[in-house]
């Protein structure tokens, strides 16, 4: 049995079955909450998973000019880097499947694959469109992911370690490190948008523009291998910076001491999923507020606006666990 | 990179009718682009001398879907110039404002398409609910929502009854207020600006050189508007003003086009206030028109459309010609794109309100080295229709 333990992880829970059916769930509440902000109806519940049995029975098509290896692993290598990277983040307690000290680095890591996924899949699309989505992809990378791992720093340096774990297990007494990494946590949010490529930052996509960019070559279960990757992406982001930030499973009042491991573990994780779908409540609110900006200004701002704040949130912290050390 | 040479079109997502432009990128900078219409040649013009007088109001209407009416009312002006009907007054501010009401639907419509391009979804959605105010009004007086088929030779099919003024005031009075609420929006959104601001660039010297007209040409400055340039209907005697912005840019004709909403809104309500009670609504017109030739020109909601017509005598007239606003304004619309960035070309381009389908016509030139005059067979007409 304790050889399938892994494998059950990685598998059913809380890797890649729970992560699709939380990530199908989350997908109808985003595309529900946008319709509402919207003033439409909105899509019913089994919408998300319709959508997905519908591209896996449709024709799955290479292009001739296609490098078909790249083409066809690439999806496959971003979809596997969110579902490896669900093992570290605490889902049900504050102690992830598998954790060490530096699994943040880590994580930060697996969850970058499904973007240099995307890049090296439209690249070798062999479709203009494609190779300037993928272009686009590589340069809002560079965006969003130095001010995203900046603002993850923030709450690592305050709990002094680089393990998720430790760093959410410091948080079960309820002093949650948005407190003393508030601009971290605002910079964390934003840098996640460009992560999921969500208005504003939906520039490699841009529907009107580039025709959903590196996206625009792929077919059925291959183009939902995508949808899969940012949708668990949406759910593993959300978790991490619920982890990082918000306490992970924890909620003030709830003796999860005394509940027992089974109990505990579903309370808890009740706790997380909504701190998770607060999150994609915001993600949803900023898509429907804004328009999509171009990529020059969006490294350009985020560079300034995300990158600055989340450093002077780790300098202050330096300096108040230095006060204290001392 | 290399230089990367990119088709938008004949299908793409951000243009919904077919032409097909093609830019040459260094980056994601536009160097040169270059635009290929001609996909939805319908043969309108060639049909209309085929047709009587009567049976050309109704292909006129079809030239466009969205400007239906300026079309069908620059060929009754035309045409009643030539035959000397004098139109009712009642019918010409019935007239007038079933143009304004147009100009509202379309400027909307434009509106919800600009913040697609730019991937503003819920500003689309918006307009485009506040939208179905116009259109349920254009329902009301006409019976349709699209070709509302409500201009005829020598007057309109239909009468503004009491009941029908109470419920365009209200409307008009909930949709003034929207577009308030809109030009507000477009002024102050942050990511709004961002994507309009300096983008799509025409001065307004260059627009004149270029042959724009319409909402362009007045958003870089120049106060052409045929409406008050050449006053026709009962322009004379409603007080408004021709809108204009000094910006040269998309930002400049976003706020151009909500501002105669609000001004079409106006217009609308004083033709309620100005119209004589009762009285005919359509003249007596005859069957065949006297020889002669006539253009007339009208303010679409896109630019300038212009007629001419002419007439041999019989009800069948032997020559119309047709330029759309969107023929006139392509030329700055390129302008608009090079220099600019690939993200802008959507937006930039939808900023001039084209409307390909309605500009198609065929030419075939002279050549002119070596003096030979060209006329095209049947058989070649149709080798060219099939040709990829």
């Amino acid at each position: 049995m304790e050889v399938l333990r892994p494998l059950f992880h990685v598998l059913v829970f809380p890797g890649f079955l729970f992560l699709v059916a939380f990530g199908l769930l989350a997908s109808w509440v985003d595309r529900k909450l946008i319709a509402k902000f919207q003033n439409r109806v909105g899509p019913p519940i089994t919408q998300p998973l319709a959508d997905l049995i519908k591209l896996l029975a449709k024709e799955d098509i290479i292009p001739q000019h296609a490098n078909r290896a790249m083409f066809a692993w690439a999806p496959l290598v971003g979809f596997a880097g969110v579902i490896a990277s669900a093992v570290y983040i605490p889902m049900w307690s504050p102690t992830a499947v598998n954790f060490f000290n530096g699994d943040l680095i880590v994580v930060i890591y697996l969850l970058t694959l499904p973007a240099f996924a995307l890049f090296l899949g439209g690249w070798y699309s062999s479709n203009p469109f494609a190779t300037i989505g993928a272009t686009r992809v590589l340069s809002q990378l560079f965006g969003y992911e130095v001010p995203f791992f900046l603002a993850c720093l923030g709450p690592a340096v305050a709990a002094g370690s680089w393990s998720i774990t430790e760093i959410t297990r410091m948080q079960a007494d309820g002093l949650w490190l948005i407190g003393a990494a508030p601009l971290s946590f605002v910079v964390a949010m934003i840098a996640l948008i460009g992560k999921l490529e969500r208005v504003p930052f939906d520039i490699p996509q841009a529907k009107t523009e580039i025709v959903t960019g590196p996206e625009v070559e792929y077919t059925g279960r291959r183009l939902a291998l995508w949808k899969l990757t940012f949708l668990t992406e949406t759910i593993v982001g959300s978790a991490l910076i619920a982890a990082l930030f918000l306490g992970g499973p924890h909620f003030w009042g709830i003796p999860f001491d005394q509940m027992g491991p089974w109990l505990g573990g579903l309370v808890g994780m009740v706790v997380l999923a909504v701190k998770i779908l607060l999150i994609v409540f915001f993600l949803s609110l900023v898509q429907a507020a804004m328009a999509r900006i171009r990529i020059e200004q969006m490294v350009e701002w985020s560079l300034l606006w995300l990158g600055i704040p989340a450093l002077a949130n780790i300098g202050v912290i330096v300096f108040i666990t230095r006060q204290m050390g001392a | 990179m290399p230089k990367l040479s990119f088709p938008i079109g004949p299908q793409h997502p951000a243009l919904k009718e077919p032409e097909n432009l093609r830019f040459t990128v260094d980056g994601e900078l536009v160097v040169d682009a270059d635009i290929r219409i001609g996909y939805v040649h319908r043969s309108i013009e060639r049909s209309c001398s085929e047709r009587n007088y009567v049976q050309d109001l109704y292909l006129c209407e079809r030239v466009c879907g969205i400007c239906s009416n300026a079309h069908t009312l620059a060929y009754s002006m035309a045409i009643e110039k030539l035959a000397d009907v004098e139109v009712p007054e009642r019918a010409q501010y019935i007239r007038m404002m079933m143009h304004e009401f147009e100009r509202i639907h379309s400027h909307m419509l434009w509106l919800g398409v600009a913040a697609h391009e730019i991937g503003f979804e819920t500003l689309f959605m918006y307009a485009w609910r506040d939208r179905e105010i116009i259109q349920d009004i254009l329902e009301m007086v006409s019976g349709n929502r699209g070709h509302y088929a409500m201009t005829t030779l020598g007057g309109v099919r239909y009468d503004i009854t009491d009941e029908m003024a109470g419920k365009i005031r209200e409307g008009l009075a909930t949709l003034r207020q929207r577009a308030e609420h809109y030009a507000d929006i477009a002024t102050t959104e942050a990511t709004f600006l961002k994507r309009t601001v300096g983008v799509g660039v025409v001065s307004g010297d260059r627009c004149q050189q270029l042959g724009a007209c319409g909402p362009v040409v007045r958003a870089s400055g120049k106060d052409y508007d045929v409406r008050a340039y050449f006053p026709y209907l009962k322009y004379d005697n409603v007080e408004w003003e021709v809108r204009t912005s000094e910006l040269c840019d998309v930002l400049g004709r976003t706020i151009v086009r909500v501002q105669e909403v609000i001004d079409a809104c106006d217009i609308s309500i004083q033709c309620l206030d100005l119209m004589p009670e009762g009285g005919e609504i359509q003249a007596k017109f005859p069957r065949k028109v006297p020889e002669g030739e006539v253009t007339s020109r009208v303010e679409a909601q896109r630019g300038e459309l212009i007629y001419y017509v002419r007439s041999d005598g019989s009800d069948v007239p032997e020559r119309v010609k047709i330029r759309t606003p969107t023929l006139a304004n392509l030329p700055a619309s390129i302008e608009m794109v090079i220099g600019g960035q690939i993200a802008d070309i959507p937006i930039a381009f939808a900023s001039i309100d084209p409307c390909f389908s309605c500009t198609d016509r065929m030419v075939v030139l002279d050549d002119i080295s070596t003096g030979d005059r060209r006329t095209m067979s049947w058989a070649e007409l149709v080798k060219l229709g099939k040709r990829k």
